[in-house]
């Protein structure tokens, strides 16, 4: 299963960081990733793998906006499905 | 990958414009269920409603977090509770407390089918249930009642008309320390449709399956973000913009019901896209009116916008998803609203013109607040208008209105919550008491004679 994992917030070093190594720590894979930064304001998307991960989308949904909330980003970690329906016919 | 403007619409969309799944009901069958006393069939009652509905918070709960959408309600819809209370007379308010009790244990926040259908005639134990409603509603805190009074295929049953407006003063009378509360969870209805998921009027229609999960999805907010940023279009692409983000709206529920029915093993019912608006800022149907170029909602013109509205929002819920049922459409409520608070207070929006708006929405007048002394006869007055506009134009309309007890013209009444706070709105002051108590039954349209 897919997951879509977005961060948005103020820009400072550190947050792509932050983010892969929890990633990295719950077996979940990265497969695509894309970021950018308009006037400081930081927004990165990541489609990433849950197969082989050690925790469920709803667990790792905790963790990461826990973790987000600490460097003062908001993170979402949201199933594929859901914008596939919005926006695919 | 998906494109990086798709996936911030949708986070914006929950993040900014309120965007929410505003409930998820499980309707259940409770004709398994029939028992000679109050007492037996109340326990069946209470143990069928516990067994299926016992998981449905937690997968809202899951659902919610896996998907990244908000599930505002989870809800339980019953088979029209008057359909279990033939054998005994009398004592319908013990199936109440069970109900309610029902609900407080699966812990939903409401629970919808305190109901009865008697659009075109009333057997002796329908209208003792009939009866029971302001008692049972005084009784409990979660239930709701609603009472189909008339439909296109048969016409107007105006005895119930007639008993319902004294049956409204009622309830409100035993609710005054709440503000007439009691009558905010009950509905008449014309037309009633048998798998809406949303309170007060749900019920579990006879023709449905054992169990079903019917989703109801909202974003008044949505609508308007959407087009506030089209400021320069004209009626037909503002249509358009509509339907496109009707659309997607429908599909975020579709599948959200999909996968609640699976993990809740009911079977998949409706998806009902209504634009149902909240009492905070953004979340007003109201403001998507007045985006379109009124001043207020309830200026000439406000009709128009609204039929247009209600119509782009059915074709892209049909677009979207081969089960959309419910209500569909936009609602106007008055008290949960704020730019309708706002227009009832100010007096741009008066009771005819919302008569009128209900000509073309997708529900009725709803919750509009009037003094508390307004005659039953006048609230049956409006029920009768409002069940005739229903049946000529082969929709469904309803009527929640609380006489407010003690509470004149230019006050103000707070429900609370979701309910909202609403100005007192006044009615005509002239009598339609002899055309009630007339009573019998109002025929059908000669264009119900379709066979």
């Amino acid at each position: 299963m897919k997951a879509i994992v977005t961060v948005i917030g103020k820009d400072k070093s550190g947050i792509i960081a932050k983010v892969s190594t929890i990633l990295a720590e719950n077996n979940v894979n990265i497969e695509d990733i894309s970021q950018t930064i308009v006037q400081g304001n930081f927004t990165m998307l990541m489609l990433c793998d849950l197969e082989g991960a050690s925790v469920s989308l709803k667990e790792l949904s905790v963790i990461l906006t826990e973790a987000g909330a600490l460097i003062g980003v908001s993170v979402h970690v949201q199933h594929e499905d859901i914008f596939n329906a919005m926006h695919k016919i | 990958m998906l494109n990086r403007k798709e996936i911030m619409e949708t986070i914006d969309m929950v993040e900014k414009e309120h965007f929410d799944v505003r409930t998820i009901t499980m309707g259940i069958s409770l004709l398994s269920c029939i028992r000679e006393t109050a007492e037996e069939t109340s326990k069946l009652v209470y143990e069928k409603i516990v067994r299926k509905a016992e998981n449905i918070v937690k997968v809202a709960s899951d659902l919610e977090k896996e998907y990244g959408i908000p599930i505002i309600n989870k809800r339980v819809s019953i088979t029209p509770a008057s359909m279990l209370t033939a054998s005994f007379m009398g004592k319908e308010t013990v199936l109440a407390k069970a109900l309610d009790n029902a609900a407080k244990t699966v812990g939903v926040d409401f629970l919808g089918g305190y109901s009865a259908l008697v659009h075109k005639g009333m057997t002796a134990h329908e209208k003792s249930f009939i009866e029971s409603i302001p008692e049972a509603l005084y009784l409990t805190e979660r239930m709701c009642s609603s009472i189909n009074v008339g439909s296109s295929k048969s016409g107007i049953n105006m005895d119930a008309v007639k008993l319902l407006g004294e049956i409204i003063k009622k309830t409100a009378e035993m609710t005054k320390d709440s503000g007439g509360l009691g009558c905010a969870k009950l509905v008449a209805f014309c037309n009633a449709v048998e798998d809406n998921p949303f309170m007060a009027g749900a019920f579990h229609g006879v023709g449905e399956a054992e169990t079903v999960i019917n989703v109801g999805v909202s974003g008044p907010g949505v609508v308007h973000h959407a087009l506030k940023s089209a400021s320069n279009l004209d009626v037909l692409d503002m249509a358009e913009v509509i339907k496109k983000t009707a659309f997607k709206i429908t599909r975020a529920g579709e599948l959200i019901a999909k996968e609640a029915s699976k993990r809740l093993g009911a079977q998949f019912g409706i998806v009902d896209l209504s634009l149902a608006p909240t009492p905070v800022m953004g979340d007003s149907v109201a403001h998507i009116l007045e985006e379109m170029g009124l001043s207020s909602v309830g200026a000439h013109g406000t009709t128009a916008c609204l039929a247009m509205l209600n119509d782009a929002v059915k074709k892209g819920g049909v677009m979207a998803s081969g089960s959309v049922g419910g209500l569909s459409g936009a609602f106007i409520p008055v008290s949960e609203d704020i730019g309708m608070i706002k227009a009832a207070e100010s007096g741009a929006i008066c009771l005819d013109k919302l008569e009128a708006m209900t000509s073309v929405c997708s529900v009725g007048i709803d919750m509009v607040a009037i003094p508390g002394d307004t005659p039953a006869s006048t609230i049956s007055g409006i029920i009768a208008d409002e069940a005739a506009i229903g049946m000529i134009n082969n929709k469904t309309t309803a009527v929640r209105v609380i006489p407010v007890p003690n509470k004149k013209v230019g006050d103000m009444v707070e429900f609370g919550g979701l309910l909202g706070t609403a100005p007192i709105m006044s009615v005509s002051g002239e009598s339609c008491e002899k055309f009630i108590s007339r009573g019998g039954r109002m025929p059908a349209p000669i264009h119900s004679n379709k066979n």
